[in-house]
């Protein structure tokens, strides 16, 4: 990068340095600033009634309530779905699975429902489960739809949960004669479910704020009751953020701006709980 | 008993394990049914190359030429801006941050990815779009720049994340090996640790473009969605993404306008599948 003509290796690599170090200031800067943006302007709107209350005068007045409830009853419904699927998926992956053909494309698989738009699910999730299985829209479609989106993450997660846990501990539970899906049940699984369950929150905490995949699938623009089964449509707090800010005149400031921090709230304080715990037990890790 | 028990169990966990495959079999079916039903009326040709996206006029056309520029646009820009600074801030976090620091970068990229890409969309919409306007002071702020502005940031965290990965995997013999020889830790970076890096890296740049040419709210929010081509990136425009989410909700359901939207799910989902393949090829390179 430098000519050592002009510059001694160590003064070029000062400079260098300097310019990795701008650059990384440079990613994590403007972020900083969305957050901070966000919590300036909205922590005014935030108040016990914002959070408890149904919306009023055409959503420019009242609180988020069913919104809040609406994303949480997606979101835990997609949970429940797909980590026992997920789990059972990265089990098969990590302690079966040879290396063959088969086992390449289910990890081909996976790489590629990662990388599926999200509005390609939600086009999925409406054509299958809303229209095909008749599910209309509803929480089920929508956190049907949101559990296909989170499993590749669920199974990579689990899956290196797993391979963490030492070989040793497996050959000793084996060779005492116990058999293998027992080994697992008992020795491996207890083991690797702390990275489990920080990948399962984690993966909440992403899935909350997502809004195209439940657009067609669940989502309301406004449901004047909360949800009383899970074949009903409701209010989420993403899509919510998406009709206040864009499809509503006269919309007061901070409001949008409130439901914008609850929203990141949420889904920020979800995530810090998850790298917190997976540093706890990292650290508390035996082996 | 006890061993037919194991056997169930052992079955149900094997038909998780290939779940997977049948899900992406099953989203590629539907869209390709839908798709299918579509180009049968319309043709491939004049959906791809045809320059006019008036779906609702009649008679309608279904043009989306416009709408992969669009996607184009928005996606070449966010790599010009997050592929040197994502790189970059890879090499500071994995080779020259102190380790406490490290730490705390790691999982403030983590926390940037978490971010609702609704969120992001809101405050480009009240901060950078009226910024735009009065810098370049152009009629309209909702352009293909500030979109591509909003979305690095979105890209960001997974090229970080996975070049970093790379630059970690880098055997330590090719380190010592050139700081013996008397390189300094730099010149070992750039010449030597970047280069067995580079599949990796090229990895996390392709799956930082498929995280952006598949976002949608921030792009719906922000490009301020006019379906033309455009000529410069200070235009408006309409990705394929934020097409279909805009107008999903005013269609007859099963008719010519809602089956073209699957249509464009088609060519999304067979453009993120090269993208991903591509990029779990080169992923494959570093492991060996």
């Amino acid at each position: 990068m430098f000519n050592k003509r002009f510059l001694s290796p160590k003064v070029s690599q000062k400079i260098s340095y300097a310019i990795l170090f701008c650059a990384t200031i440079l990613a994590i800067i403007p972020v900083s600033i969305i957050v901070f943006i966000i919590i300036k302007n909205g922590a005014s709107a935030i108040t016990w009634e914002f959070l408890t209350s149904m919306p009023k005068d055409g959503m420019r007045g009242g609180g988020i309530f069913p919104a809040i409830i609406g994303t949480l009853s997606i979101v835990l419904c997609a949970i429940t779905i797909t980590l026992p699927i997920g789990v059972c998926a990265a089990i098969y992956l990590n302690e079966y699975a040879k290396d063959n053909l088969l086992t390449r494309v289910i990890k081909l698989a996976i790489v590629n429902l990662a990388g599926v738009p999200s509005v390609v699910y939600g086009l999925f999730g409406l054509g299958i489960f809303v229209m095909f299985l008749q599910l209309g829209v509803s929480i089920v479609a929508g956190a049907l739809t949101l559990s296909i989106m989170e499993l590749p993450v669920i199974i990579t997660t689990a899956r290196g949960a797993l391979s963490s846990v030492p070989h040793s501990f497996r050959e000793a539970s084996l060779s005492l004669g116990v058999s293998r899906w027992q080994t697992i049940r008992h020795v491996v699984l207890p083991n690797a479910l702390p990275g489990i369950l920080t990948g399962a929150i984690l993966s909440i905490a992403r899935v909350s704020g997502e809004t195209a995949p439940i657009m067609f699938t669940a989502a309301a623009f406004y449901v004047p009751h909360l949800p009383k089964s899970a074949f009903d449509q409701v209010m989420a707090l993403p899509y919510h953020l998406y009709i206040i800010s864009t499809q509503i005149p006269n919309m007061p400031r901070n409001i949008i701006f409130g439901t914008a921090l609850v929203l990141l709230m949420m889904v920020l304080s979800m995530s810090l709980i998850a790298i917190i715990a997976r540093i706890y037990f990292r650290k508390r890790r035996k082996w | 008993m006890k061993r037919k028990i194991d056997s169930i169990i052992e079955a149900i966990i094997f038909v998780c394990g290939i779940l997977s495959i049948i899900f992406v079999a099953l989203i590629f079916g539907f869209l390709l049914k839908e798709g299918f039903a579509f180009f049968k009326e319309f043709g491939v040709i004049g959906f791809i190359t045809g320059d006019l996206w008036y779906p609702t006029s009649d008679p309608p056309k279904f043009g989306i030429l416009p709408l992969i520029i669009g996607s184009l646009f928005v996606t070449a820009g966010a790599c010009v801006i997050a592929v040197p600074i994502g790189v970059m801030s890879a090499l500071y976090i994995s080779e020259v941050a102190p380790k406490g620091v490290r730490d705390v970068l790691k999982s403030f990229v983590e926390l940037m990815a978490a971010i609702p890409s609704v969120v992001i969309g809101f405050v480009g919409m009240v901060t950078l779009v009226p910024l735009v306007r009065t810098i370049f002071d152009i009629p309209t702020g909702l352009t293909a720049f500030s979109g591509s502005i909003m979305l690095a940031f979105m890209a960001m965290p997974t090229i970080i994340t996975i070049s970093e990965d790379a630059i970690r995997s880098v055997p330590w013999s090719y380190k010592e090996g050139a700081l013996a020889l008397g390189a300094t830790k730099w010149q070992t970076l750039h010449r030597i640790v970047l280069r067995a890096a580079m599949p990796g890296i090229i990895a996390a740049i392709m799956l930082g473009i498929g995280r952006v040419v598949g976002e949608t709210m921030a792009v719906m929010m922000i490009t301020g969605n006019a379906a033309q081509i455009p000529y410069s990136i200070f235009e408006p425009v309409r990705t394929m993404t934020a097409t279909i989410a805009a107008e999903m909700g005013e269609t007859v359901r099963g008719g010519m306008h809602y089956r073209s939207l699957f249509a464009i799910g088609l060519v999304l989902f067979l453009i993120t599948f090269i993208v991903n393949f591509t990029a779990d090829l080169f992923l494959g390179k570093t492991k060996k």
